[in-house]
C-alpha cells in the first residue's frame, strides 16, 4: 500500500464524520434558514421557499436588539474580568511558595464542572431572601438585590457567574505563558533597578503579548456561545433582560418551532464566531503539518 | 513578599473562589427547611443525607443516562480520532493540513447551530430520545478536540520508533497498533477524559435532542429540578454534587493531563 493511500485510508472515517456531522448540518442550517419551517415541515416534508424573510422576521423582532446588545455587554464584561483576575493570579501563582501548585491546581475545579452544576449553584447563592449573597450585603447593612428577578441586575448576575467559570481557563494559559518567560530577563531588569511594576510592565505584559492574544480571541470564540449559564440562572429572562443571540436562537427554534428564524440567527453567530476565530488561527499561525 | 505570607495568600485566595463549592456541598447536607431560614448556616450541622435519598431516587436514572452516554461518547471519539490522528501526523500528504484547518474551523461553530440542524436531521432518522443519537451529536464536540490533541502529541514520537517497526516489516496498520497507540496512551486517557467530561456535562443537546419522553441526561434533570418553582434545594445541590464527581475525578487522578489536554486541542503546539 502506497503512503499516501495509507494516509487516506486512516483518515477515512474522520473524513466521513466531518462531512456528515458538520457538512450537512451546516448547509442543512443554510437552507433551513431560507425556508419557512415549522414543526409540521418535520413530518410532511413541505417547507416553502422565503428566501431572506426568516432573516428579517428575526432581525426585526423586538428582541433582536436586546439580544445583541446583551450578547455585547455578557462577552465584554465576562472577558475583561476573566482576564484581568486570571492574570493577575497567574502573576500571583507564579511565584515560587509552599503548596503553590497544590493551590493553582484546587483553582481548576470550577472550570472543569459541568455548566448546569454551575449554574444551579450560584442561582441559589442568588436567591432574594435565602440567598448567601444578601446575607452577607444585610450584614454589611447594605438592603438585599433582587439578583435574578429585577432586569436591571439580571444580566449583571449572570455575567458575575461567568466570570467565575472563565477565571480557571484564563489563569492556566497565562500562567503557562509566564512560565515561558527567561528569569534572566527579570534578573537583568531588577539590577537596573525595576521595581515590581515596571518589571511587570516593561518584561512580562510585553513577552505576555502572544499568549494574550490567543486568550482573549479564544475566550470571545467561546463567550459568544455560551447557553448552559444563563438558561439554568435565568432562562433569559426577566422580559429578555438576559437573552443573548444564543439563547434567542434557541427560544425562536425550540419554543417558537420558528426553526427558519433560529437558523438565520445561528447562521449571524456562526459569522461573528468564525470571524473572531479566523483571526485567531492568523496569529497564532503555525506549521499545519 | 515573603513565603509564608504568599501561601496564607494563596488558600485565602482559594477559599473565596472555590466558595460556591463550599456552599453547593453545605446546602447538600442540610434539611431543606434550614435553607429557607433567614439567617444561612455556615455549617451542615446537624447534616443529613435526605438530599442524596432524594437525589438518587428522582434523578438517579438520569444520572445512569448520563454515564451511558458519556460512555459512548468516548468510545466513538477515540475510535474515529485515533487512526486519524496518526495519519495526519506521520504519513503527511496534501490534504493533511486543509484537514487540520478544517478542524480548527468546525470547532468555532456555535453549538446552537448544530442542535438546531442536528434535531431536524435527527427527527427523520428516528434519533430524538436516542442514546446514539446524543453519542453522535456530543461527538461532533470531542472528535475534532481529540483528533488534535493526539496528532500533537503523535508528532512528537520519535520518527526511529515507527521506523524501526517498518524495518521489521510491520505494515501501517501493524505500526500503529503496536508502536503508536501504546506509546501514546497518555493522549488517548487526555482525548477520552475531555470527551467524557464533555460529554457528561453537555447541557445543549440534551435538553434540544430529548423531549422529556425517553432518556433525560442529569444535566437536563438539573435544569428541570432547579426550574421548578417549589425547588427544593437540598435535593438540587445532592444533585449537583454528584454530577460534579467526574470533575472530581479528573482533577484528582489526572491533574498533570489536564493543562497538556487543554492547550493541545487550542492552541498551537
Amino acid at each position: 500500500m502506497s503512503r499516501r493511500a495509507a494516509a487516506i485510508a486512516f483518515l477515512l472515517p474522520a473524513l466521513l464524520y466531518v462531512l456528515v456531522f458538520f457538512g450537512y448540518p451546516l448547509v442543512y442550517n443554510i437552507l433551513m434558514s431560507v425556508r419557512d419551517y415549522s414543526v409540521r415541515s418535520f413530518y410532511t416534508g413541505e417547507a416553502p421557499f422565503v428566501g431572506v424573510a426568516n432573516y428579517l422576521a428575526a432581525i426585526g423582532n423586538p428582541v433582536f436588539g436586546k439580544a445583541a446588545l446583551n450578547t455585547v455587554w455578557f462577552t465584554v464584561g465576562s472577558i475583561a474580568f476573566q482576564f484581568g483576575i486570571g492574570l493577575a493570579l497567574a502573576v500571583f501563582f507564579n511565584g515560587r511558595f509552599l503548596g503553590s501548585a497544590t493551590l493553582r491546581a484546587l483553582l481548576l475545579l470550577p472550570w472543569l464542572l459541568p455548566l448546569v452544576v454551575s449554574g444551579a449553584v450560584w442561582r441559589w447563592m442568588f436567591d432574594q431572601d435565602h440567598g448567601v449573597l444578601n446575607t452577607a450585603l444585610r450584614l454589611v447593612g447594605l438592603p438585599a438585590v433582587p439578583w435574578l428577578t429585577d432586569t436591571g441586575w439580571a444580566l449583571p448576575a449572570v455575567i458575575l457567574t461567568n466570570i467565575w467559570i472563565g477565571i480557571p481557563f484564563n489563569l492556566v494559559l497565562l500562567h503557562g505563558g509566564l512560565r515561558a518567560i527567561p528569569g534572566s530577563l527579570y534578573e537583568a531588569a531588577a539590577l537596573d533597578g525595576a521595581n515590581a511594576w515596571q518589571r511587570f510592565r516593561d518584561v512580562t505584559w510585553p513577552l505576555l503579548r502572544p499568549v494574550t492574544w490567543i486568550v482573549l480571541m479564544l475566550g470571545l470564540v467561546y463567550t459568544i456561545k455560551v447557553f448552559d449559564v444563563i438558561m439554568v440562572i435565568t432562562g433569559g429572562g426577566p422580559a429578555n433582560a438576559t437573552q443573548t443571540l444564543t439563547t434567542f436562537s434557541y427560544s425562536l427554534s425550540f419554543h417558537d418551532f420558528a426553526f427558519g428564524q433560529g437558523a438565520a440567527i445561528g447562521n449571524v453567530l456562526i459569522l461573528v464566531a468564525t470571524g473572531f476565530g479566523f483571526v485567531y488561527l492568523r496569529s497564532a499561525r503555525e506549521p499545519l503539518a | 513578599m515573603r513565603g509564608r505570607v504568599r501561601t496564607v495568600a494563596g488558600v485565602l485566595i482559594v477559599l473565596v473562589l472555590l466558595f460556591p463549592l463550599y456552599w453547593m456541598l453545605n446546602a447538600s447536607l442540610q434539611p431543606s427547611g434550614a435553607l429557607l431560614r433567614p439567617t444561612p448556616e455556615f455549617l451542615p450541622l446537624p447534616a443529613t443525607l435526605d438530599g442524596y435519598r432524594e437525589a438518587l431516587a428522582t434523578q438517579g436514572g438520569h444520572l445512569l443516562s448520563s454515564l451511558v452516554v458519556a460512555g459512548g461518547t468516548v468510545l466513538v471519539s477515540l475510535l474515529i480520532a485515533t487512526p486519524a490522528a496518526y495519519s495526519l501526523a506521520r504519513l503527511p500528504w496534501r490534504g493533511g493540513p486543509v484537514f487540520v484547518f478544517a478542524l480548527l474551523i468546525v470547532q468555532m461553530i456555535p453549538g446552537i447551530v448544530m442542535a438546531n440542524s442536528l434535531y431536524a436531521l435527527f427527527g427523520s432518522l428516528g434519533l430524538i430520545d436516542n442514546y446514539l443519537g446524543l453519542v453522535l451529536a456530543d461527538s461532533t464536540a470531542t472528535v475534532p478536540f481529540a483528533i488534535l490533541v493526539l496528532r500533537a502529541f503523535m508528532v512528537a514520537i520519535p520518527r526511529e520508533l515507527s521506523e524501526a517497526a517498518r524495518v521489521d516489516g510491520a505494515g501501517y496498520w501493524r505500526t500503529f497498533t503496536s508502536v503508536i497507540v501504546p506509546v501514546s496512551r497518555n493522549a488517548v486517557i487526555t482525548a477520552g477524559l475531555f470527551s467524557f467530561l464533555f460529554a457528561w456535562a453537555d447541557f445543549l443537546f440534551a435538553v434540544t435532542l430529548t423531549t422529556g419522553q425517553g432518556i433525560e441526561p442529569v444535566t437536563v434533570g438539573i435544569y428541570r429540578f432547579v426550574g421548578n418553582q417549589t425547588a427544593d434545594w437540598n435535593g438540587v445541590m445532592a444533585t449537583a454534587v454528584l454530577a460534579s464527581v467526574p470533575a472530581a475525578i479528573l482533577l484528582v487522578v489526572a491533574q498533570r493531563y489536564v493543562v497538556a489536554g487543554m492547550t493541545g486541542g487550542a492552541v498551537k503546539e
